[in-house]
């Protein structure tokens, strides 16, 4: 018996809905294994999951709280991914966004004036932030063609250490200096009531509270979706992607769309980073144990790969995996596994990722019959 | 004199940079073989785990408990390559995402965390853990004495391994094959060489070598269980095979001046020496200074491509070339 992987011709169109499915329910069950085989009971453990993600009393508010920064997490890897360009540092682009989104709060806040404007400042300085960190891999990508997978990677932890030290190790613009607490524990300073970012309360679930940020959010799919769909940038950069060759020829310049995609990227990070400071913690979380444990930026990629770089389909994913995410957080104790919410995400991904060669390729099994095994088995192919 | 901040740094800039010599050296078996595994990390917390487990669960004597804990740690990492190799070699997925997607399966919020809080691992000492092999006569030795002789004997095996794969990769038959493969998988399927098995093997081997490199972690650094325990010390092993140049003598060399760069924050603070301004800058200088080195070797060498693989990161299929 011979396994073989053929092209196929065309990619018939329910695969590509089969495929995410498919390998989220794979997903459940390996992980139903792995639970099994380390003495927990999957069907329990998954039912208090999705109660914890979307059924209970006000799980869906908690599960926004997650999926905003993970749908903005999720566009900015879209946005590089898309053009091969593998920005893994949105963790740390996002830590950016939230330094210069507090400050502009702060300031903006502290001195008045009405609700937008402080807001608006935010939005505007939590994307600078995460742009300009984003354009040190891109600079040197473009110019010196170092790898961008590492040094955007490598500048998370040095972002890491910058958000700690702003609250733990200095007396910075961001850190709260007055009052009992802040003798004890080292906080960030909070916003001002005008800089804290309003939500639109619906009355389901015993008062479920959408983010002003996931708002944003949806824009953001849609700007990035008119960006690559209908105009020229975004054609020149999926053709950088695809085929970097073929847009040489075409006389794309490389570097400048090198460094436009990161700013996008790194922008849409930054602004998840203005979102967390605005929408959740209304002050610069620089508790190592905090926004740096919980590595949004990583299940960010995670969520990208699974909406296929489709900015819809990343927010889609962002609302589903938030859920997840959400109720690992909250069952995190003696009763419930740690990590096992890493685990179910990586082997979606996998399975994902195998998923695509179903898509792109026919798995045909033949019966190698007695004639077949009388002809020499490796045959050299006929050059092409 | 042993004393002196210079000695010290060397001596603990070996002792550092000893498990991102194994990890290096693993990634560079997988690149010469022309598969890319970002998954470095992942695979070095998975072994740094299991081979912390084995220490504690296991009641032997203790240089046979550790030397199970570092097979263990192998086997571990193995396993998790196995997983890059099968979805990379067999299904043809891009590796970069793969390699990413493996660092989130078993990384700091994934498996290593999950066997690690069920296993009741956290916060406990380690029972046994790597010390210096040799008499304390001859560490007492001046400068060489704690470089060289003050060291445990993972450092001693990882210098018989860059031996091994110098000699593996220059010197055997198998070893110009995986260049072969990683050069031009093409040509080498032409000459009968086996690309798939050879980029299952060295994949393979990788995974193990991280996972020893973790277990190091575990059981001679830092002998204790922390999730995350490595702390980018994978992804500083994947820049590391870019400096080398795809070389495993120029591997020792960078692992080692990585090494002493973590071990340099500590090292001053407990002197009171405050190099530049902050913390933050002595703490943050491992990562930017791997920026640096990077930038330095792809821009010097990019037009020639010294060493890199030429079909590192490209999955071969007969039918298309």
């Amino acid at each position: 018996m011979r396994i073989s992987v053929e092209q196929r011709l065309r990619r018939p169109r329910w695969l590509t809905v089969a495929v995410p499915f498919g390998s989220v329910v794979f997903a459940f069950l390996v992980a139903a294994v792995v639970l099994v085989v380390t003495g927990h009971d999957p069907v329990s453990t998954y039912r208090q999951l999705f109660d914890a993600a979307f059924l209970e009393k006000q799980s869906i508010d908690q599960t926004l709280i997650v999926a905003t920064p993970l749908a903005f997490m999720g566009l900015a890897a879209a946005a590089a991914f898309r053009m091969k360009l593998y920005n893994i540092g949105a963790e740390g682009q996002m830590y950016l966004g939230a330094i210069t989104g507090a400050a502009a709060g702060l300031y903006f806040g502290g001195r008045g004036g009405p609700a937008p404007f402080p807001i608006a400042a935010m939005v505007v300085a939590g994307m600078l932030g995460g742009l300009a960190w984003a354009l040190i891999p891109g600079i040197l990508r473009a110019f010196f063609r170092t790898n961008e997978i590492l040094t955007s990677l490598l500048l998370n932890y040095v972002a890491g250490l910058l958000l700690t030290y702003l609250i733990f190790e200095s007396e910075s613009y961001w850190r709260q200096t007055k009052g009992f607490n802040a003798t004890v524990f080292p906080t960030g300073k909070p916003l001002p009531p005008n800089a804290v970012w309003p939500g639109w309360t619906l009355h389901v679930q015993g008062g479920t509270t959408i983010p002003l940020g996931a708002f944003f959010g949806v824009g953001a799919a849609v700007v990035l979706w008119i960006l690559y769909r209908l105009t020229r940038f975004g054609f020149e950069a999926r053709v950088l992607g695809d085929s970097p060759r073929a847009a040489r020829y075409a006389g794309v310049r490389m570097r400048r769309k090198i460094l436009a995609v990161m700013a996008v990227s790194g922008a849409i990070a930054g602004l998840g980073g203005a979102s967390q400071v605005g929408d959740f913690s209304h002050a610069l979380d620089g508790d190592p144990n905090g926004l740096q444990k919980i590595g949004y930026g990583y299940t960010g990629i995670v969520v990208a790969a699974l909406g296929r770089y489709n900015p819809f389909a990343v927010v889609l994913i962002a609302f589903l995996l938030g859920g997840l995410e959400n109720a690992g957080n909250a069952l995190q104790g003696p009763s419930f596994p740690a990590g096992l919410v890493g685990v179910i995400q990586g082997i979606i991904l996998f399975s994902a990722l195998g998923g695509e060669i179903l898509s792109r390729h026919r798995i045909r099994i033949t019966r190698k019959t007695t004639h077949d095994t009388a002809a020499p088995a490796r045959a050299p192919e006929p050059a092409a | 004199m042993n004393n002196s901040l210079l000695v010290v740094l060397v001596a603990s800039g070996v002792t550092y940079g000893t498990p991102l010599l194994f990890a290096a050296l693993g990634e560079l078996l997988a690149e010469r073989s022309g598969v890319l595994n970002l998954g470095v990390e992942g695979m070095m917390l998975v072994g740094a785990v299991m081979g912390f487990w084995t220490v504690e669960r296991v009641h032997a004597n203790a240089g046979l408990t550790l030397a199970l804990a570092i097979v263990v740690g192998a086997v571990a990492g193995t396993a998790m390559a196995a997983i890059h190799a099968f979805l990379v070699v067999t299904l043809r997925a891009n590796q970069i995402v793969s390699g990413l997607a493996l660092t989130i399966f078993a990384g700091a919020v994934g498996l290593s965390s999950y066997l690690g809080n069920n296993l009741n691992l956290a916060d406990i000492p380690a029972t046994h853990s790597f010390h210096a092999l040799l008499p304390k006569g001859m560490q007492n030795l001046p400068v060489v004495g704690p470089i060289l002789f003050g060291q445990n004997i993972l450092v001693y095996v990882s210098w018989l391994c860059v031996i091994a794969v110098g000699l593996y990769l220059s010197r055997t038959r198998p070893g110009l094959n995986v260049r072969a493969v990683g050069e031009s998988p093409a040509a080498a399927d032409t000459m009968g060489i086996n690309v798939t098995a050879y980029r299952y093997a060295h994949t393979l081997v990788g995974g193990a070598f991280a996972g020893v490199a973790g277990a190091s972690i575990t059981l001679a650094i830092t002998p204790q269980w922390v999730d995350g325990i490595t702390g980018g010390a994978g992804w500083i092993a994947i820049a590391l095979v870019i400096f080398s140049f795809w070389r495993p003598e120029l591997c020792l060399v960078g692992a080692y001046f990585f090494g002493a760069l973590q071990s340099l924050a500590p090292q001053l603070q407990a002197r009171n020496i405050s190099l530049g301004p902050t913390v933050l800058w002595t703490n943050s200088l491992p990562y930017v200074m791997t920026i640096v080195v990077l930038v330095v070797v792809s821009s010097g060498t990019a037009r020639r491509r010294l060493g890199a693989p030429s079909a590192l990161g490209v999955p071969y299929v007969r039918e298309e070339h």
